[in-house]
């Protein structure tokens, strides 16, 4: 046939770049949260090491490591859902569901707007992290690659469980779908560690690809050699929480196709 | 002779209790147009739906190109399209944007000048730099159209396509469905409320209510079997409830 490969991929990749350049306030919105987050809590650690006792303590600079790294996670998850949510939206949902397109082929679609969203917003938080706190994200050196690898994984994850949910519930969804990765945040340890929380949190945290890898960053900030440890627990959960995500998305799919509810989320 | 393009038999879709298509079989041969007609809740939609793969059926069988839809659905939906009044292509982008995403979607290789080609083919082209979501009724159902005629489909769905035109605009429409559906050969499968619109774009009409068919055949038939001088007249006799036990019975 006249298809070329990944055409379908590119076609979904294509349509979120025509959205972010084509609008200016889309492209300032993808800027604006991570930019505003890293501010308050970069002010923060330099206040709290202004009044802390003594050389700036690590657990401040721990909090600019794990504003940089949440971003790369909530980015990936929004990739996925908001790609989603806004067929539903722009009420396109059918268009796409009758196109040749397979649902993997959709799914790596809007991981690639994910992954591409990172890769914008990341470097320009970084940069600001360097030059307003001197935060130097480099200093992480070859171990970003993993750090960014699981959290994008794992935002994948939550993308396709949150796209799930709407296509079970529908509108009444949407509102828990974006708010997803805010839900996770307390459990996940992003500013501190898992041993803050109490007992009963704590296997919630372990069970998140997330939490291993803002443990092993401070793992890293402190110079301790238990980092690629952590991130190889991360990966293998990383590996569990893919799995079920992609069955339960193939499962819900089974019950919209069954329900109509492709056709009712599309159109209501 | 060839087999039918489509062949649908004893198709059932049951939503919980309420079974919404009861038993549907027809075929579409190449070039045909078919316009599903009936009231409100008939099962049109529905039944669009399952030839699209959007919904499962309850039971029965669906034949496309000679493949069952079930095991083949990507390969049939590449040589299909769809378009509705209900649907819309996203409106924040322009209009070429759009195109060229749904091109690709459709695996279509020389996509810029295919979409260009469409674009003139609805008198659209002056359209192309424009935000879809701006476009008049009238000017969206174009381009929707062109994205149905994208991929060159063999197989067409329209479900109301001329839903809240002008009388202006829907006779344009329907003219251009018409020539195009000549020059390319698709075969189509047409829902509307407009009995003009079915009169002159259908070959064959199918008649639903309640899920069930009550009448097949060209429009002309149908008049000539309820004794009536036109398809409206025809229509509200079967929505009313009065003319079910004879065609039952049939
Ligand atoms: N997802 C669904 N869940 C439950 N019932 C449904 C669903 N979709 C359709 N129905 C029901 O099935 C019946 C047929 O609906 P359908 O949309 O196919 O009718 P239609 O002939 O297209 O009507 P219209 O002319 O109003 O478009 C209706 O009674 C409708 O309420
Ligand atoms: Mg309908």
């Amino acid at each position: 046939m006249n298809a070329f490969p990944f055409s379908a991929i590119t076609g979904i990749v294509l349509r979120y770049f025509y959205l972010y350049t084509r609008n200016g306030l889309r492209a300032f919105e993808l800027f604006f949260w991570p930019l505003n987050t890293l501010l308050v809590w970069g002010f923060l650690t330099r206040y709290l090491s202004q009044t802390g006792p003594g050389e700036v303590a690590l657990p401040v600079t721990f909090l600019l490591g794990g504003v940089l790294l949440w971003d790369v996670q909530f980015r990936a998850t929004q990739g996925v859902s908001v790609s989603f949510l806004e067929d539903v939206w722009t009420r396109n949902l059918l268009n796409v569901f009758v196109a040749p397109v397979r649902t993997w082929e959709l799914v790596a679609g809007f991981c690639a707007v994910g992954f591409l969203r990172v890769l914008i917003t990341v470097p320009v938080l970084s940069l600001m992290a360097f030059a307003a706190f001197q935060f130097n994200i480099l200093d992480f050196n070859f171990w970003l690659i993993p750090f960014f690898g699981n959290l994008l994984l794992f935002g994948w994850s939550m993308g396709m469980l949150a796209n799930a949910l709407v296509l079970r519930w529908g509108q009444a969804a949407e509102g828990l779908s974006w708010a997803l990765p805010f839900l996770l945040q307390p459990f996940t340890a992003v500013y501190y560690t898992v041993e803050t929380l109490p007992g009963f949190l704590q296997p919630v945290a372990l069970a998140l690809p997330s939490s291993h890898v803002f443990e092993a960053m401070r793992h890293a900030m402190a110079g301790e050699d238990r980092v690629g440890q952590g991130l190889g627990v991360a990966f293998g959960l990383n590996l569990l929480w893919l799995a079920t995500a992609g069955m339960v998305m193939h499962w819900v799919l089974g019950i919209a196709r069954e329900k109509g509810l492709l056709t009712k989320v599309a159109t209501q | 002779m060839p087999p039918p393009l489509l062949t649908v038999q004893n198709l059932v879709k049951d939503f919980g209790e309420f079974r919404a298509v009861d038993g549907v079989s027809f075929a579409l041969e190449r070039g045909e147009i078919l316009g599903l007609l009936g009231p409100n809740g008939a099962g049109k939609t529905t039944v669009m739906n399952m030839l699209l793969g959007l919904i499962s059926a309850s039971s029965g069988r669906i034949e496309i190109f000679g493949q069952s839809l079930e095991s083949h659905r990507i390969e049939i939906l590449r040589r299909m399209n769809f378009s509705s009044a209900y649907t819309s292509l996203p409106g924040n982008l322009l209009v070429r944007q759009n195109l060229a995403v749904f091109a690709m979607l459709y695996g279509i290789r020389d996509w810029r000048s295919r979409v260009r080609e469409t674009m003139e083919r609805f008198g659209v082209a002056a359209l192309a730099d424009r935000i879809t979501g701006h476009l008049s009724a009238g000017e969206a159902t174009r381009v929707n159209l062109c994205k149905a005629f994208l991929n060159r489909p063999e197989l067409l769905l329209l479900d109301e396509p001329t839903a809240s035109l002008d009388p202006d605009v829907v006779d344009k429409v329907r003219t251009l469905i018409r020539d195009t559906q000549r020059e390319s050969g698709t075969s189509i499968i047409y829902t509307s409320h407009n009995m003009q619109d079915i009169e002159l774009v259908c070959d064959r009409v199918l008649f639903l209510h309640r899920g069930r068919v009550i009448r097949m055949g060209t429009p002309d038939e149908i008049k000539a079997s309820f004794d009536s001088a036109s398809l409206e007249d025809v229509f509200i006799r079967i929505a009313r409830g009065g003319d079910l036990q004879i065609a039952g019975d049939q």
